[in-house]
């Protein structure tokens, strides 16, 4: 019926991704002057802005608690869209303002709300699809970010791991493990100095001439300045010279695993990627930036993605066999000697569906893992499932006996429903504490 | 911040004068900024009024995933705010052309501010001013009393969406307080009939000796009178002034009723709270008419600039880069809902009919279309109608009573549905209604409605506060019950109780296999239907605890 369907009317797929799913969710108020009038564009913050705060607004937090109200304080992560089709993950403080409002979301997952539209159609004709995941919108909730963009998150993601650390009071890591780190050190073109060096910077250098000008009033309108008519001093030069650079190299190699099958869509997702987005950050300061990660996707076979863009936002309608993802771990491990130089961690997130029902494949591969890792998390989120029972793969985790064989190297979470924040951090806390 | 210059001013003046011929009327002061992205970042929390009190979470990112819109009752990033003189905010770098077609626009919206009857409470104040004074208040009270400060403001903007608007605005319509004494009304309203419970002929007596004692001693009249019911009653005066004390208007929203009657906040040390109360409540009560009027107010302004700008002269030759921005406000889109578009499109359309006489019985009465579409009775009413719409409508009442068959037939609108095909995994969009009624339904259900929440009294008594939520289809947010109950318990100082209806699932039925296998084959709604039931619960804030009980 579909083909059919798809045969008879052409189905014009919007013209930026995400362009509908933003102007159905938008409504009514989303629009205003300042985007509409004036060039489109909405102010927005740099996290830095409010990171610089940040302490302020935590310290305020502490005391509500001691007032005896909860805290307000969440830590957000926003989505900014970027150039060339790339996001980065920022992360900033958010907090809400509750009331007693009307709650319009529908119960049913699968069909969502109504908004207006104009032009041709028949009625219960298609007009237009768009993919499920990665348009959700550019407030909150998921995470993303493109190549690039690498940067960002791992100076913001330090940032959170502290705020993790210190104000929700998540453990720290009792021993780093026994692998130190390797400092070795390398000589690099890295130092900036003024006056001499090996080769001219050139753009710190107009930047300084800049600065200079400012200062002698020459510069008027920063709209159009002429460069001939700058004024270039000799100590605004500056060069690049060459100095020792201390280079550490990582101590903890995470593996971050997600069920991506059809079940996956939605809730579920949300919440094991949320959660694995937050578990990194806490690695990342534990580790003082020395972590590297992998990411790996799974259906009935697994696959490694490149970054958590393609981790987050990938998705298939297949069926589940875990095992497959822990193998490839294994493989992985093996191949290229990771146990040797790193502290392994692995968290897996799933709805706890498998098709292999007693986990004779599963748990095979899950004890070989827990032979070499420090910690290994499994966070089985239940939003999507439909029965109260337990989960397959949680069964067969109790019943391998291996929670209280391994102790220190094995969690598991179970997450039931809607999960918010308090929530996911509660359960990195079962997951990582020592 | 500051002033745009003198060229771009002179500007502005040449689109009042325009704009007053066309027929607009607004004060002739106001101030126009330019407003870099600082600015803005600043100003839009605090609604785009500078001077608006500060509230540590207007730094803070503020979700807005669930509630969305509801939790705020205004429009954040408006470029012109409704106070006198009427401030607008713009661009640094605009070209001239486009200036006078924003400046249209901006003149759109303060006609609209000045004369629609929504705002009519805002005629008189100037809010920018009487928000500074509030400003320095309340940062004077902060120097004072720390972050508790900080608390109150939190909780009372917790229920600032709840406020008496309607109340408010009725109040201004009624008719002024006959000049008489409170003396006389108690004496014959209450003393007589309620107190002493006279016969009939006995009260009648009195009234017509009060009219005696007016003829005979003028002014002295009503004194004479009391002279002798003193001397009939001698405990009237007692009486009286207890009654006086007792008296007190009823409260017109939650804040106002915890203001009169918290036992919490009429303790001496907390009195201060009331305060802050009130300027919570004063600037919500400021942006309702806004929000209520969103289609309206921009439908108007675009309507309007569209109109003026074509005409200016001082334009000539751009008209094709006018063309593309205001096709970029005032396009329908493919999908979503426009406000600008809609509300543009139904004041000429409005204008179009009352033009040709189509607002009336007889053309109501003719069902040939052919008839129907000749109809034209050319009254040359039309602009007074847009006019009297723009004063005397909300966006309510303008979607309700204009948004006919039609007009979605003309400008091809429909009902957009959403579905997840979870197989294809895309969301599906697609033409869901081509009705004029399931459009309306979909416009006004999308409109900005707080809750209808009254406070019960005969449940409640002075200890324990009982709210009662009046259910219309939609169950509250849960995850904010909580953090709102903690507020009002904390204002309230004492158990507060909540009645509201939630939407419990029914046992789910098990999808037959058919169903499981191919689940688009068949009709959703069928499969979707009755999958709620109302259920009626009562949360109980006690102590800073929560609990729930189905009723």
């Amino acid at each position: 019926m579909e083909a059919e369907a798809g045969e008879k009317h052409r189905i014009v797929p919007p013209r930026k991704i995400g362009e509908w799913t933003r102007a159905f969710e938008m409504g009514l108020y989303g629009i205003h002057d300042m985007n509409l009038l004036h060039s489109g564009s909405l102010p927005s913050a740099h996290y830095t802005r409010s990171l610089r705060s940040l302490d302020e607004l935590l310290e305020r937090d502490l005391l509500r608690e001691k007032d005896g109200f909860p805290r307000k304080i969440r830590i957000g992560r926003l989505v900014k869209p970027g150039g060339g089709g790339k996001g980065k993950v920022i992360l900033v403080p958010t907090t809400v303002e509750e009331k007693f409002v009307h709650d319009r979301r529908s119960g049913d997952p699968e069909e969502e709300g109504a908004s207006g539209g104009s032009g041709e159609g028949e009625e219960g004709e298609v007009i237009g699809e768009e993919p499920l995941h990665g348009t959700e919108g550019s407030g909150t909730g998921g995470a993303g970010h493109g190549e690039g963009g690498e940067h960002e998150i791992e100076s913001s993601a330090y940032d959170l791991g502290r705020i993790l650390t210190e104000k929700f009071r998540l453990p720290n890591l009792e021993d780093k493990g026994k692998k130190r780190s390797l400092t070795r050190y390398t000589y690099d073109l890295t130092d900036r100095h003024r006056g001499f060096g090996q080769i001219l910077d050139k753009k710190a250098t107009l930047r300084k001439i800049i600065e200079t000008n400012i200062n002698l009033g020459r510069i008027k309108n920063k709209e159009t300045i002429d460069p001939t008519d700058l004024i270039a001093s000799p100590r605004d030069n500056v060069y690049r010279i060459l100095s020792k650079e201390k280079d550490y190299e990582s101590q903890a190699m995470v593996f971050f695993l997600r069920d991506y099958s059809g079940s996956m869509t939605g809730k579920p997702t949300e919440i094991v990627v949320s959660q694995h987005v937050l578990i990194y950050c806490w690695l990342m300061y534990q580790y003082e930036k020395q972590v590297e990660t992998r990411f790996i996707l799974h259906d009935t076979e697994a696959r490694e993605v490149p970054d958590i863009h393609a981790y987050y936002n990938l998705t298939v309608a297949g069926g589940t066999r875990i095992a497959s993802a822990y193998r490839l771990v294994n493989e992985i491990v093996e191949e290229e000697n990771l146990v040797r130089d790193y502290n392994i961690y692995v968290f897996h997130g799933t709805d706890g569906d498998d098709w292999d029902k007693d986990g004779k494949e599963t748990v095979p591969e899950i004890r070989k893992m827990l032979g070499y890792c420090n910690r290994f998390g499994i966070t089985i989120s239940e939003a999507g499932s439909i029965s109260n029972s337990q989960s397959t793969v949680e069964n067969y985790v109790k019943d391998s006996g291996l929670l209280e064989e391994y102790p220190k190297r094995i969690r598991m979470d179970v997450i039931s429903g809607e999960a918010g924040e308090e929530r996911l951090i509660e359960g990195i806390k079962r997951l990582i504490s020592p | 911040m500051e002033l745009i210059d003198q060229h771009t001013k002179r500007i502005m003046e040449g689109c009042k004068e325009r704009a007053r011929d066309a027929g607009l009327r607004f004060q002739s002061e106001t101030l126009e900024y330019i407003v870099t992205n600082k600015d803005l970042l600043e100003l839009g929390p605090k609604n785009m009024i500078p001077t608006l009190y500060d509230y540590w979470v207007h730094e803070v990112e503020v979700l807005k995933e669930k509630g969305r819109y509801e939790l705020f009752p205004h429009n954040p990033y408006e470029t012109v705010i409704n106070t006198r003189p009427a401030i607008s905010f713009y661009n640094d770098n605009n070209p001239d052309w486009l200036n006078v077609m924003i400046f249209y626009h901006v003149l759109g919206h303060i006609d609209f501010f000045q004369n629609n009857h929504f705002f009519s409470h805002t005629w008189d104040k100037d809010f920018a001013g009487e928000a500074l004074s509030d400003k320095r208040l309340i940062a004077m009270l902060r120097a004072e009393k720390g972050r508790w400060v900080d608390y109150v403001i939190e909780f009372a903007r917790g229920i600032d969406n709840l406020v008496g608007y309607y109340s408010e605005l009725s109040e201004r319509t009624r008719p002024g307080k006959i000049n008489s004494s409170e003396r006389l009304d108690f004496y014959f309203d209450h003393f007589l009939q309620g107190i002493k419970q006279v016969k009939l002929s006995d009260y009648l007596k009195e009234v017509d000796r009060y009219n005696q004692s007016l003829k005979r001693f003028g002014d002295m009249g009503e004194s004479v009178f009391f002279s002798e019911v003193t001397k009939k009653y001698p405990e009237f005066e007692n009486l009286f002034n207890k009654h006086k004390k007792q008296k007190k208007e009823p409260a017109r929203d939650l804040i106002q009723y915890l203001q009169q009657n918290s036992p919490f906040l009429q303790k001496q040390e907390n009195i201060w709270m009331k305060t802050v109360m009130e300027i919570v409540r004063k600037t919500s009560i400021y942006f309702q008419p806004q929000i209520r009027t969103k289609i309206l107010n921009e439908g108007w302004a675009s309507y309007w600039h569209e109109k003026l700008f074509l005409e200016d002269d001082r334009i000539r030759g751009h008209e094709v880069d006018f063309a593309r921005v205001n096709a970029k406000v005032t396009s329908l889109p493919r999908v979503g809902i426009n406000p600008y578009a809609i509300g543009m499109r139904l004041f000429n359309y409005i204008e179009e009919w009352a033009e040709r006489g189509r607002f009336s019985y007889e053309f109501e009465k003719i069902k040939d279309v052919y008839q129907r579409n000749k109809y034209d009775k050319e009254t040359g009413e039309g602009m007074k109608y847009v006019f009297r719409v723009r004063e005397d409508f909300d966006d309510f009442m303008f979607i309700n009573t204009f948004l006919t068959q039609d007009f979605v037939d003309q400008h091809k609108l429909f009902v957009a549905g959403r579905r997840a095909n979870t197989r294809k995994g895309v969301w599906e969009y697609y033409v869901k209604s081509r009705k004029a009624e399931d459009y309306r339904d979909m416009v006004l259900d999308s409109l900005y409605h707080p809750p209808y929440i009254e406070i019960d009294e005969q449940k409640g008594n002075e200890n324990l506060l009982y709210l009662n939520h009046h259910f219309e289809g939609k169950p509250l947010v849960k995850e904010f019950i909580h953090n709102t109950m903690l507020g009002i318990e904390f204002l309230w100082g004492g158990t507060v109780k909540l009645e509201t209806t939630e939407l419990v699932p029914e046992k789910k039925v098990d999808k037959p296999y058919a169903l499981f296998y191919a689940p688009y084959s068949v009709q959703k709604e069928e499969s979707d239907e009755k999958k709620y039931k109302e259920t009626r619960v009562l949360y109980t804030m006690e102590k800073r605890k929560l609990t729930r009980t189905v009723l």
